[in-house]
């Protein structure tokens, strides 16, 4: 148990898959202007990331095995697109409004590199199915804070005076930047 | 080399199964014809159907409630594109709803007080003003619907034709005359 939890733990804070691992930018600077839009994408990204996690667990070790490993990445997009393409027929009827604020950056999941990291990391790590769903939970509940925080950062820097050059991405971009160095505060907290 | 392949059709076919199954499970109600009718539409939201906006108006006409001539801003070709949409014969415009010439409203300032009632009439926004201060209505975005025109206590808003000029002259749609042989 105490195992899960520093997994956990340190996805969220001291491997946080965006602010130190820097992947998964394109939904980080795209989806964080609106507070409720990052939410829903923190859940939907949450639901893919966990789900896509446990699926390619059991694709790489029970289908694929050491034989055909060079199959993984290929399966694994195709397994982390199936999943997409689902969780958007689920949002899609259980919540119209969210699938309209998420528009185009719901089937961009697919191409969200955190998804497919995490997957390839926990390959690459040799973790068991329950330390893989951990890990993928951890790491989107992980990308799902920074891009609440980023979001309510956004949008107080709307108000905010900000000299002409750096207005818009520039300074979301410096934001990020500072942000990422405070995450660097939580380093050496876990292994 | 063959297992690979076996492996990623069963993949594949496993996957293409589960999302065809969530697919009819998931599946979303919607009237396509609504959307299609509403596209049809000029999109004024003025309601001179009676209807309050023109995604209702396009429900009604989808649901056999209304007929297809109530639409005056989109004009005879509005009619005959949802005739040919709908599949059903063209209907000339009824009593008291003509298409009337395309035109903004303008606010005569000097008579204005400043009441805020036509910004609440206004569908789309096109009235700039606050309460006690003088209305303004931005030229690009009105509509032309008169709905503001009503509610003014004072009577200051006058619809005013737009002049064709190089800015909004369009090619006009050619008229063929058939001349059945006799």
């Amino acid at each position: 148990m105490v195992n899960y939890l520093l997994i956990l733990l340190g996805t969220v804070f001291v491997n946080n898959i965006v602010m130190v691992k820097i992947l998964g930018l394109c939904p980080f600077m795209g989806v964080s202007k609106k507070l409720e839009a990052a939410v829903g994408m923190g859940a939907a990204t949450t639901f893919v990331l966990t789900l896509a996690s446990g699926a390619s667990y059991l694709i790489s070790h029970y289908l694929l095995g050491p034989d055909l490993a060079y199959l993984t990445t290929l399966s694994f997009i195709v397994v982390i697109a199936a999943i997409v393409q689902f969780t958007e027929m689920v949002i899609h009827k259980t919540s119209p409004d969210l699938y309209q604020v998420l528009g185009i950056y719901l089937p961009l999941i697919t191409t969200n590199c955190a998804v497919l990291g995490i997957p390839l990391l926990n390959v690459q790590a040799k973790h068991n199915f329950m330390e893989s769903l951990f890990f993928g939970l951890g790491g989107a509940l992980g990308f799902t804070l920074v891009l609440v925080l980023f979001a309510g950062i956004r949008e107080r820097l709307e108000g905010a005076d900000v000299p002409g050059i750096f207005r818009g991405t520039a300074i979301a971009m410096v934001t990020a930047g500072l942000m990422s160095l405070a995450f660097m505060g939580f380093s050496g907290l876990i292994r | 080399m063959l297992t690979a392949l076996f492996v990623m059709a069963a993949i594949a076919i496993v996957l293409g199964a589960v999302l065809g199954f969530s697919a009819m499970r998931f599946r979303v109600e919607g009237n396509p014809l609504v959307d299609k009718i509403d596209a049809v539409l000029p999109q004024t939201q003025c309601g001179q159907c009676g209807y309050p906006g023109c995604k209702p108006y396009a429900t009604a006409i989808a649901g056999g409630e209304a007929d297809i001539n109530q639409c005056p801003p989109g004009g005879e070709e509005g009619i005959h594109k949802l005739a040919e949409l709908l599949g059903v014969e063209f209907k000339p415009f009824g009593e008291g709803v003509q298409p009337k010439p395309k035109s903004v409203a303008f606010i005569d300032e000097n008579i204005c007080i400043g009441c805020t009632l036509c910004l609440q009439a206004c569908p789309v926004d096109a009235i700039a003003g606050a309460a006690k201060q003088m209305h303004t209505i931005i030229a690009a975005e009105c509509t032309g619907c008169e709905l503001c025109v009503p509610p003014c206590p004072v009577d200051c808003i006058d619809m005013i034709e737009i002049e064709e000029d190089v800015n909004n002259w369009k090619w006009r749609y050619p008229v063929y005359v058939i001349n059945p042989a006799q």
